[in-house]
C-alpha cells in the first residue's frame, strides 16, 4: 500500500449551508465515505481548511495574506489514505462527496518516497 | 455516561471520562440555577458531555496517551467526521452495550473483587467517592487509592473495552456475575453499613444483571439463574426488618408482605435459566430461594427438597456457608441430634470457627436439645464475631429469651 494525498478544491458548500438539513445530509456522506476507508484500514488523516490563509514567499520571505483565489481554486481540505495504485486511489476518490458539485475537484497525488 | 466516554477516550483515560462527567454536572448546576431546569434534563446533559468530549479530543488529538487506531476512533481525529462520529457514539441503543463492555473490563481476573465493586459503583452506578466509602464502610482515601490502582492496571495492561469472544465468554461472565452477586449481597445483608438492607445496591445489582440478560450475546443460563435468585431474595426484603430496622427471622416474617409480582418475575427468569444443559450454583441457590418463596409458612416449607438442593450445592461447589446452611436444613428435616452429628462430620471444620454462623448454629442446636448453658456460650461467641449491629441484636435477644 502506498500513501496518497487527496486535495479537495471547489465544491463550494455555500449553496447548501443555508439549509441545515441539506448541510447535515451532505456531511453524513463524508462520514459514510470516510468510515468505509477507516473500516478498510486505509484512512490516515483528513482535515477541512478555512478559506483564510497567509503566504510567505522566497528568500526575501515576503509575507502576504491569503491565496485570494477563486472559490473553486483554493484547497478546501485534504485527506491522506492508503491505496495499492493510482487506479485504486481513483476508485476511492470517485466516492468523494465533493463530486456532488459540478465544480468539485479531487486532486490525487502519490506521496513520493525519498530515494 | 462514564461508559460512553470511556469508549471514546479509551479505558486508559478513565479519569478524563470521570472529569468530563463531573464538569458536565457542574455546568448543569450553574446553568439550571440561573435558567431553570431544561425540558429534557438528560438530553441536555448528554449534549453538554458530548461537546466537552469534542473539546477533549481536539486537545488530545496528537497526545501519545490517546489511542485512535481503531476504525471508529480514527474518525474522531478528522474535523470532517468528529461531530458525526461523536453523535453516533452516544446513540441510546449503544449505551447499554457500552455499560456491558465496562462491566467486563472492570471484572478482569487481575483486579481484586473489592476493586471491581468499587469501580462498578463509580463508573456504572454513578456513586461518588464519598458514597462508595460510606457504602463499603471505609475511608474516601482508600476508595481513591483503589480507583487509582485499577486505572493503573488498565493502563499497564492495555485493557480494551470489549465484550469477550465466545471462547472466553463463560469464564468472563462468571466473574461479572460474581461481582454482581457480591454487590447484591452487600445490599441484601450489608456486612458493613449500619443499615442492614440497602435497597439501592440491590436495585443496581438487578439493573446490571438485566444488562447481561438483555444482550443476545451475554444471556447465558447462569445469568438468568442469578437474576431469578436476586428476584426471589428481593421479593422478601420488605418482611425482613421491623419498622425500627431490627431483623425479623424467617420463622416470624409476615409472608403477606412479600412481593409476589417479583416472585413471579423470578419464576420467568428461572424458566429461561433452565434452557441449557449445565447447572450453576446460582441455579441451585435460586431453586432453594424459590422453595422458601412458595412455602405458606415456616413449618410447611419443603425442607426435604431444600436439604437435597443444599447437598448438591455442597457436593459441587463446597463452601463453609453452604455446609452450614445444609446443617440448618438437616435440623429442620431430622432434628437437632442429627444436625449436631452432621456438623461434626464437616471436613475441615476448623476453618468454620471464624464464622459467626457456625457458633450461632451450634447455639441453636444446643437450644433445641435444651442445653442452655452451652447455647448461651455459643451465642455469645457468635455475637463477638459479627460486625453487624442487627445480627448482634438478634443473638442478644436469643440469649435473653432463655428460660432461667
Amino acid at each position: 500500500m502506498k500513501e496518497f494525498l487527496f486535495l479537495f478544491r471547489g465544491g463550494d458548500a455555500k449553496e447548501i449551508q443555508h439549509s441545515p438539513d441539506k448541510f447535515k445530509a451532505h456531511m453524513d456522506k463524508w462520514m459514510v465515505w470516510m468510515s468505509e476507508l477507516a473500516n478498510k484500514k486505509q484512512f490516515v488523516s483528513a482535515q477541512p481548511l478555512t478559506d483564510t490563509g497567509m503566504q510567505i514567499t522566497g528568500t526575501k520571505k515576503i509575507i502576504s495574506d491569503g491565496p485570494y483565489l477563486e472559490g473553486k481554486e483554493y484547497v478546501g481540505g485534504y485527506l491522506v489514505c492508503l491505496a495499492e495504485s493510482y487506479d485504486s486511489a481513483l476508485d476511492i476518490a470517485k466516492g468523494c462527496p465533493i463530486l456532488d458539485f459540478d465544480d468539485g475537484v479531487v486532486e490525487i497525488r502519490a506521496i513520493k518516497e525519498a530515494e | 455516561m462514564v461508559s460512553v466516554l470511556t469508549k471514546i477516550f479509551g479505558i486508559e483515560n478513565l479519569e478524563t471520562a470521570e472529569d468530563v462527567v463531573q464538569q458536565t454536572f457542574l455546568s448543569a448546576i450553574e446553568n439550571w440555577t440561573v435558567k431553570g431546569i431544561p425540558d429534557s434534563p438528560s438530553n441536555w446533559l448528554f449534549m453538554v458531555a458530548r461537546n466537552k468530549a469534542i473539546d477533549v479530543i481536539r486537545k488530545n488529538k496528537h497526545s501519545v496517551s490517546y489511542d485512535f487506531s481503531d476504525n471508529e476512533r480514527v474518525l474522531l481525529t478528522s474535523e470532517y467526521t468528529l461531530a458525526s462520529t461523536m453523535e453516533n457514539l452516544w446513540k441510546e441503543e449503544l449505551i447499554k452495550d457500552d455499560m456491558l463492555r465496562m462491566m467486563f473490563a472492570s471484572c478482569q481476573p487481575g483486579i481484586s473483587s473489592e476493586n471491581q465493586i468499587t469501580l462498578i459503583l463509580k463508573t456504572l452506578c454513578g456513586f461518588s467517592t464519598a458514597e462508595i466509602a460510606r457504602t463499603l464502610l471505609t475511608t474516601q482515601d482508600t476508595i481513591s487509592k483503589r480507583l487509582y490502582r485499577t486505572r493503573e492496571y488498565f493502563r499497564e495492561n492495555k485493557v480494551k473495552l470489549e465484550i469477550p469472544s465466545v471462547a472466553e465468554l463463560k469464564e468472563r461472565t462468571n466473574a461479572v456475575l460474581n461481582s454482581i452477586y457480591l454487590l447484591f449481597n452487600e445490599g441484601y445483608n450489608s456486612s458493613k453499613s449500619e443499615q442492614l438492607i440497602r435497597k439501592d445496591l440491590m436495585t443496581e445489582a438487578l439493573m446490571l444483571c438485566k444488562l447481561l440478560i438483555d444482550n443476545n450475546h451475554t444471556q447465558l443460563p447462569e445469568a438468568f439463574a442469578l437474576m431469578a435468585l436476586m428476584c426471589f431474595h428481593a421479593a422478601r426484603s420488605e418482611s425482613r426488618l421491623t419498622q425500627e430496622g431490627d431483623i425479623i427471622l424467617l420463622q416470624y416474617q409476615d409472608r403477606t408482605k412479600w412481593d409476589f409480582a417479583m416472585i413471579e418475575l423470578g419464576n420467568c427468569y428461572m424458566s429461561k435459566a433452565a434452557s441449557g444443559s449445565e447447572i450453576s450454583p446460582y441455579h441451585l441457590e435460586a431453586a432453594i430461594a424459590f422453595e422458601h418463596c412458595i412455602a405458606k409458612d415456616f413449618n410447611s416449607t419443603n425442607w426435604e427438597r431444600i436439604l437435597e438442593l443444599y447437598t448438591w450445592l455442597c457436593q459441587f461447589w463446597p463452601s463453609p456457608i453452604c455446609e452450614l446452611n445444609r446443617i440448618v436444613a438437616v435440623m429442620q428435616v431430622s432434628g437437632a441430634e442429627k444436625a449436631l452429628e452432621s456438623l461434626q462430620q464437616i471436613p475441615e471444620k476448623e476453618k468454620l470457627k471464624t464464622f459467626y454462623l457456625y457458633h450461632s448454629l451450634l447455639g441453636e442446636i444446643s437450644l433445641r436439645l435444651n442445653r442452655f448453658v452451652e447455647a448461651k456460650s455459643y451465642f455469645e461467641t457468635a455475637r463477638g464475631l459479627t460486625n453487624s449491629e442487627g445480627e448482634k441484636q438478634v443473638l442478644q435477644n436469643k440469649i435473653a429469651s432463655f428460660p432461667k
